[in-house]
């Protein structure tokens, strides 16, 4: 290899985010100019097979938090067609912080189509759902505007391309549940049911939606797949790490100066990112932060440098999650941050399953109760046991993520935690931190 | 009773300030005979008693034949009809500006259900009202990273604003009468997945970006003046009907009204800056090669 072939990528990487720039990107118009549905093309000349193995050698890992291989899970599908295949798009964006979906299919949502349909080829799929959360009509508008056009172009429909293939996309919003972002839950919703979770095994591969063979992938790993089958999984692992390749759409958001989505390697850093997003706001310094949105483990100053890939991330005691790097100075009070999360997560607790129902329940209560400074230092001990309740006991990594905030919240700033109960005893002295009070 | 030791007409007082739950708190029931009167003995008001024991047949007219047609529609793009069951919940939210027990009927009846089974999901999902809305549902974002940017103080603040008589306008509920040109219902919303863009709020899920207090009141001030503000990101305004309608699947069919809707301004300087940080000083993705690699060859099976 030459020098420049090894050599570091630049600080930002447009491929997802790329097209953004272009007048009227989402129109079909404007995709085929800018090398829209070639990837289709090259894809449909091979096998389902060999794209499988294409996205496998990529190492192209799931963009929706948990990271699991995409091209091991499309291999988890059966080889024949007893039953219909159905390949379903969680577009159903709602992780505290997360924000980088929603833009990608407002601008781009031909590159969530063209995956979509390599990626129903290479899995035998010949209809597809894209569960958009309700609550972003205007993505559910450009997405069916999407879907007409490539009907129309000969994309979509019979006999793709004159490929011989077959395939319908359907666009289903959802309305209004954090816990169908769980691929199960979300296969419920989208039978027509409360979003619950299922119990796994069986995974969707043997028995989702309708019981037939079936894989969620997330937006953002869908729209990278045409850019594999174009640029070839070497390139796409020029960017990232050896086990986290490719680029990723960070989320920058709250006491930065310059806000929004920055597509950056894999393993980038949050000194990085905050050099990219023009620092922080008004140069008051970090206090705290979350790596992949409020269920992933909060992170401090110590943890600048830690590499954001999904093994970076768990190394130091966090996840990668969705990237949403949500950053707050010092301004902010970490327990009343965390009580916020927490109401989050009472709320959207589906109540199937008794720790996450009751857990987050009486979680919120005494966090409540201690912002409002009438907790007492016992109250920490009892947050701890009920996360040790909740965490890995819950039906779904819903109960998992609720407690992050809160056993990181009082790892890093435990006397914080205290100081509130302290003034339950004391006459109150200096000015309370923003939302403390 | 007397296994508990409790003391006779004495209420139970488990849980009944931890984590400031009143869970077991008070006379949980009063056993009710024929000859009871269950107004009388009702621990509600009278007014929602009677509501409660009242048997009622909701009147369906109000889906009429073209409602009917589009349910049929929506039935046929899925492989199982009960995968119409939300999009239809959306659909007679068009209709009502809610889902009332007659939307829940019509779509028990449509899709073979019991009213029971179509009242479970109703009341899963937070975007299906069970009471009638204002022309405009005006959603503020107050999770945390919004809340801590202003989302917090926009919500009260609205409260306070939309409120009569000193009285704060709660979550859900409606300013001027539900229906009416210019009433508005507010809620808080979690995550409206627009975080680099906050505090964030909504007007019938159309994006109100970087909002302020005095931003809010005087957008809501345009709305109940019956003005039609343009959202940020997203397509002109209309009204919560409007909108619900298209989450049933159903577009403007004029092909001017549906170009504007769907051309609704969506590219914010936050959305595009690391792009266009990237342009501006010459960044790029590492150069794919020049013809697509050939996909790797695998054994037949």
């Amino acid at each position: 290899m030459t020098e420049a072939e090894t050599s570091r990528p630049d600080p930002v990487t447009p491929v997802l985010t790329k097209r953004w720039l272009s007048p009227n990107s989402w129109r079909l118009s404007t995709y085929e100019q800018l090398e829209g549905y070639t990837a289709l093309r090259k894809a449909l000349s091979g096998t389902p097979e060999q794209l499988v193995a294409l996205v496998k050698e990529s190492g192209l890992r799931g963009r929706g938090g948990a990271g699991f291989p995409a091209g091991v899970k499309w291999s988890f599908m059966p080889p024949n067609e007893d039953k219909p295949h159905y390949l379903v798009i969680n577009a159903d964006e709602g992780e505290p912080g997360t924000c980088k979906d929603i833009p990608l299919m407002m601008a781009d949502p031909h590159s969530l189509i063209e995956g979509c349909i390599i990626a129903a080829y290479a899995m035998r799929s010949h209809h597809c759902f894209i569960y958009v959360r309700g609550e972003v009509p205007h993505c559910i508008r450009r997405l069916n505007a999407a879907v007409r056009e490539a009907e129309a172009a000969g994309y979509l429909g019979t006999n793709i391309l004159d490929s011989g293939f077959d395939l319908k996309i359907t666009v289903h919003a959802g309305a209004g549940a954090y816990i169908c972002g769980e691929e199960t839950a979300l296969l419920d919703s989208l039978e027509g049911r409360r979003g619950q979770p299922r119990l796994k095994p069986p995974f969707p591969a043997a028995a989702g939606l309708y019981a037939a063979p079936t894989t969620v992938n997330n937006v953002e790993t869908i729209a990278s797949v045409p850019f594999i089958v174009n640029g070839g999984s070497d390139w796409f692992r020029k960017m990232g790490s050896e086990r986290s390749p490719g680029p990723k759409i960070f989320s920058i958001s709250g006491h930065v100066e310059r806000p929004g989505q920055y597509e950056a390697p894999l393993g980038t850093t949050l000194r990085e990112l905050l050099e990219l997003a023009g620092g922080m706001k008004d140069g008051i310094p970090l206090k705290f932060w979350t790596p992949g949105g409020s269920s992933t483990p909060l992170f401090t100053a110590e943890h600048l440098d830690v590499p954001l890939d999904f093994e970076g991330a768990a190394e130091a005691g966090s996840m990668l999650g969705t990237t949403a790097v949500m950053v707050f100075n010092e301004t902010v009070s970490v327990p009343w941050a965390v009580m916020k999360w927490t109401e989050f997560y009472e709320h959207e607790s589906c109540g199937k399953c008794t720790p996450c129902r009751e857990g987050t329940y009486w979680l919120a209560g005494i966090l409540q109760r201690m912002v409002d400074g009438r907790g007492t230092e016992s109250d920490i001990e009892t947050l701890l046991d009920i996360c040790d309740n909740v965490l890995g006991r819950s039906f779904c990594a819903l109960g998992d993520g609720a407690v992050s905030p809160i056993t990181s919240g009082i790892k890093y700033f435990r006397d914080e935690f205290l100081a509130l109960c302290d003034k339950n005893k004391a006459a109150p002295a200096t000015p309370a931190l923003a939302g403390a009070h | 009773m007397t296994e508990f030791n409790q003391p006779p007409n004495e209420p139970l007082t488990t849980g009944k300030s931890y984590g400031g739950s009143n869970i077991g708190a008070g006379e949980t029931h009063v056993e009710a005979g024929p000859d009871v009167d269950v107004v009388a003995a009702s621990a509600i008001s009278a007014e929602e008693t009677e509501r409660l024991v009242t048997e009622t047949t909701p009147d369906l007219s109000v889906f009429g034949p073209d409602v009917v047609a589009k349910a049929a529609e929506q039935m046929a793009r899925y492989p199982e009809s009960r995968s119409a069951l939300l999009p239809m919940l959306h659909l007679v939210q068009s209709v009502e500006g809610y889902v009332s027990q007659a939307g829940i009927q019509f779509c028990a009846e449509q899709l073979g259900l019991s009213n029971a089974e179509v009242s479970a999901v109703a009341t899963f999902y937070t975007m299906y009202k069970r009471k009638p809305c204002g022309e405009h549902l005006v959603s503020v974002c107050t999770n945390t990273l919004c809340a801590v940017l202003g989302g917090d103080a926009i919500y009260q603040r609205l409260q306070q604003h939309l409120g009569e008589g000193g009285q704060p306008l709660k979550h859900e509920d409606t300013s001027g009468t539900p229906g009416e040109p210019g009433s508005i219902t507010l809620e808080h919303a979690e995550c409206l997945a627009a975080c680099d863009l906050g505090p964030v709020l909504q007007v019938n899920y159309e994006y109100y970006d970087n909002q302020t207090p005095e931003s809010a009141v005087e957008l809501v001030d345009a709305l109940r003046r019956g003005e039609k503000p343009a959202p940020t990101r997203g397509a002109p305004l209309t009204s919560l009907r409007d909108v619900e309608l298209q989450l049933a699947g159903f577009f403007p069919e004029d092909e001017a009204t549906y170009r504007s809707h769907v051309d609704g301004p969506s590219a914010a300087v936050e959305t595009l800056r690391g792009a266009q940080l990237a342009a501006d000083r010459g960044w790029t993705a590492p150069t794919m090669p020049e013809k697509a690699p050939e996909l790797p060859e695998v054994e037949k099976k």
